[in-house]
């Protein structure tokens, strides 16, 4: 392919890869990110391939891998264009039907569809499913339409036509004002408005300047940013040379963790394929700008999320935030201006130059525009990536895309904003997702994570978990946040095993207080929050375990006993088969009992007891009754007495 | 010469552009405490117990004086309830790994810090990278260095280049708050020196070599 050297020639070009493209031509699409690799998309993709060839549809049928569709529980997911029908959870043995069925004699497969569970009916098209019905799928959405590999795909959908705008039609100027406009903020963390952090660059003294993609998603259960540089990295690119073109920036770095193979992949080769054709490098489309990107593969950092800290990551050292009160859009990378972005954020320039600043805000509240992109994980019915407009409740977005809890079971918390963030609880489900709604709730939007916690969640061993997971990932360097966490951890820990002090929660307090007052980067100043917000709405879990030494959640091992009653008790031997401690005495006809100082506390016998029965029992805070005497325990049944 | 009028704990002082607030106090003889500070080196900004409170523009907000420039009218307070309770808490949480450590006894008296508040940490290091850095900045060696990150995080020589560079200098020894340093120095030469580490089977003979 030779280079294209003006917006004709780029307009030219879209036109005849469209003119190529029949819209009515069959055309599977086939989830294949890192996720839909787990559940196998792979193998599917491989028969597919295969049934194709072997049933003499090769070149009638287009099939397309693409990135991540976002409904992971139900992957890998598949759907057949023009019609839109969606199947889910396809397995390699499903392929030849599908084939056969529904590609040659367009005939639905009832048992592939989605299965409304509240109507009980059987759904057909991917966007009526209720888990995409309520999304504003915009940064998103064309995920499921593009095979990230070709960027023919993206040119298809209209991609670099913002980049060619902005070019050729806009000065940097209205570019610039055109993102101020649209109230952009940073979507990696802080909320910081990407317009004004572009114009501090632009504004800075220097010939040098950089522009660099944070993608360094690190958050427990956060998978948003991988999903779009696996699925969409052209847009990624797209929006990093607009704020290249608006700073003057002709270098760009994309910070992408090592853990992320398929999406170094996937930006490496939408690199080279926009390279080839004008799109980067030197004189890009014929207008004079000159703009090259690398990609730097992080060493598995949270910290390195830290803008400073990535940043001397960057520059090849030890991965520590830096001390200075100076702004990195001013003296960042190498002690020059660089612009630092996350991948969402600059996925959303080029929508936003395309549809307009006003379209953009007309999206979202008062002071949060647009949509953003969630992790739905943890304790909830369709666990998957979700876009939505902001302003959005929790409630909607948990239970009418989420499908509410599973099992039976009741809703307790949502842990928003990553470790840094805070658990949000019941009576505030009706909040609207906004950047400063979260944050005076006590959590924050971070990058996007949303964990769903049911009953059965302990609240104290949350606070527990997150700080565990930051004393790890501190890079150590300053005291509040090493030392501090250090000791939190450890009394977080001794509350958990039941070994509180009446004065912990206030010494947990101050360990707060200095942390998040004196630490030197935003790691160490929000690490308290799990800890902070989980006290705010659930005191009473932490002074149960300290005073009464119970865990309401019936979660916290230390804290809990097994118990059988021996009034339900039917001695059916199955809890008694499969404790893997031999900790229950019993036998045929003999009531079971546990062994308290054998008992691992490992809940086999409570999962497997009949529920009919119901007589494996988890008790906490009280004494475990004493078992029944050995006279005692042989069950007369009644029809056998006769 | 542009001097820069601001006010430390009520006094006027004069101080140049690019100076940082510990620089223009310590010049006007105001006492910061610094634990991470050296004035060869590069301000660090880790121990945080050079905090103080500053006051610009009507806002009030917590800086350390080792990193923060002056400003022109700036209002410092290097004492406040804040930054007494903020200093109290570091030292508790240092004197965990070194309660003997005669700079942190001084401080602890200074502050009302408990050292017992915390169990005892296994470490006497406190991580002020003093030795770290003075032997990458100053002496350009790197032949000690910070190894691991978070809680784990810990000084370690390295052998290949202390074996060379440490036995003549030790310029690093006197910087060290705590004794971690001649510890972990101590241990390196005993693994080095061992005749399983060593290919003449002899550390003598080795070191005589240097």
């Amino acid at each position: 392919m030779s280079r294209i050297n003006s917006l004709a020639e780029l307009e030219e070009f879209r036109k005849g890869i469209l003119s190529k493209r029949d819209p009515n031509k069959p055309c599977i699409t086939l989830c294949s990110g890192s996720a839909c690799h787990a559940s196998g998309s792979e193998e599917v993709a491989a028969i597919i391939e295969e049934e194709l060839e072997k049933q003499g549809l090769s070149s009638s049928v287009d099939f397309r891998k693409t990135g991540c569709h976002g409904f992971c529980e139900r992957g890998p997911i598949i759907v057949i264009h023009p019609e839109e029908i969606c199947y889910l959870q396809i397995e390699p043995k499903d392929v030849p039907e599908i084939i056969s069925q529904t590609i040659k004699e367009k005939k639905v497969i009832e048992r592939l569809l989605y299965t409304d569970p509240g109507a009980n009916e059987k759904i057909i098209h991917e966007s009526e499913i209720p888990f995409y019905k309520y999304q504003e799928r915009l940064v998103f959405g064309s995920n499921g339409n593009i095979d990230p590999k070709r960027i023919d795909d993206y040119l298809a959908i209209g991609g670099y036509s913002a980049l060619a705008k902005v070019l050729f039609r806009m000065t940097s100027e209205e570019v610039l004002s055109e993102v101020k406009k649209s109230n952009l903020r940073g979507r990696g963390g802080g909320g910081f408005p990407a317009g004004s952090k572009w114009e501090g660059s632009r504004n800075a003294l220097g010939e040098i300047k950089y522009v660099i993609v944070n993608a360094d998603e690190g958050d427990p259960g956060a998978y948003m940013d991988r999903a779009l540089l696996e699925g969409n990295p052209h847009s990624v690119l797209e929006g990093l040379t607009i704020g290249a073109y608006v700073i003057g920036s002709h270098e760009g770095y994309i910070y992408v963790r090592q853990e992320y193979p398929l999406a170094v992949e996937n930006v490496n080769i939408a690199i080279k394929q926009a390279q080839e054709y004008g799109l980067l490098g030197k004189n890009i489309l014929g207008s004079g700008f000159d703009f090259t990107v690398k990609v730097h593969q992080g060493a598995g950092a949270f910290v390195c999320g830290e803008s400073t800290a990535l940043m001397t990551a960057l520059e090849g050292r030890a991965g520590e935030p830096r001390p200075k009160y100076v702004r990195s859009n001013v003296v960042g990378l190498w002690g020059r201006p660089s612009v630092l972005n996350n991948v969402e954020t600059w996925a959303n320039v080029p929508l936003i130059i395309n549809n307009g600043a006003d379209w953009f805000a007309q999206l979202g509240t008062e002071n949060s525009k647009g949509t953003k992109i969630f992790s739905l994980v943890g304790k909830i019915t369709n666990t998957g990536l979700v876009e939505v407009p902001m302003g959005m409740t929790l409630r909607d977005i948990i239970y009418k895309i989420g499908g509410g809890i599973p099992g039976g079971k009741r809703f307790k918390a949502v842990q928003t904003g990553g470790p840094s963030g805070g658990c949000i609880p019941e009576e505030l489900l009706d909040l609207e997702v906004g950047f400063d709604e979260l944050t005076k709730a006590g959590s924050m939007m971070g990058s996007g994570g949303m964990i769903v916690m049911d009953e059965d969640t302990c609240m104290v061993d949350v606070a527990r978990y997150f700080l565990d997971f930051l004393t790890d990932e501190s890079c150590g360097k300053c005291v509040p946040c090493r030392e501090g966490m250090r000791q939190m951890l450890k009394i977080l820990t001794n509350i958990t095993h039941g070994k509180g002090k009446e004065d912990d929660i206030e010494l947990l307090e101050e360990l707060s207080e200095t942390a998040g007052d004196a630490s030197l980067c935003a790691l160490g100043r929000t690490a308290p929050n799990p800890f902070l917000s989980t006290l705010r709405y659930f005191r009473d879990e932490y002074e149960a375990h300290i005073k009464e030494k119970r865990c309401p959640a019936l979660s916290c091992k230390e804290l809990i006993a097994y118990h059988i009653d021996p009034k339900k008790c039917q001695a059916c031997m199955i809890c008694l088969k499969k404790c893997p401690a031999e900790a229950i005495a019993g036998g045929k006809n003999r009531i079971h009992v546990i062994d308290q100082e054998k008992c691992t506390k490992c809940g086999t016998c409570f999962e497997v007891c009949p529920p009919r029965f119901g007589a494996v029992q988890k008790i906490s805070g009280e004494p475990v009754p004493a078992p029944i005497p050995e006279e005692a325990r042989t069950i007369i049944r009644e029809s056998k007495q006769k | 010469m542009n001097e820069i009028l601001l006010q430390i704990d009520g006094k006027e002082v004069g101080a140049r552009e690019g100076m940082t607030l510990l620089m223009a106090a310590r010049s006007a003889g105001i006492l910061i405490p610094t634990l991470c500070h050296h004035e060869k080196l590069e301000p660090y900004g880790g121990c945080r117990i050079c905090m103080v409170e500053v006051e610009s523009r009507g806002s009030t907000k917590l800086v350390v004086a080792c990193v923060y420039q002056v400003e022109k009218n700036l209002v410092v307070r290097t004492r406040s309830e804040k930054v007494d309770r903020i200093r109290k808490m570091i030292l508790e949480l240092l004197l965990a790994h070194a309660p003997d450590a005669p700079e942190l006894q001084d401080l602890a008296k200074e502050y009302g810090a408990d050292k017992d508040r915390f169990e005892k940490e296994a470490s006497f290091c406190i991580h002020c990278g003093l030795c770290v850095r003075y032997c990458a900045e100053v002496k350009k060696k790197n032949a000690v260095g910070f190894i691991d990150r978070g809680i784990r995080k810990e000084i370690s020589f390295i052998p290949e280049i202390a074996s060379k560079e440490c036995w003549n200098c030790k310029e690093c020894f006197p910087l060290c708050p705590t004794e971690a340093l001649q510890a972990a120095f101590v241990l390196t030469r005993a693994l080095y020196t061992s005749p399983l580490s060593n290919k003449n089977g002899c550390g003598d003979t080795y070191r005589g070599q240097q």
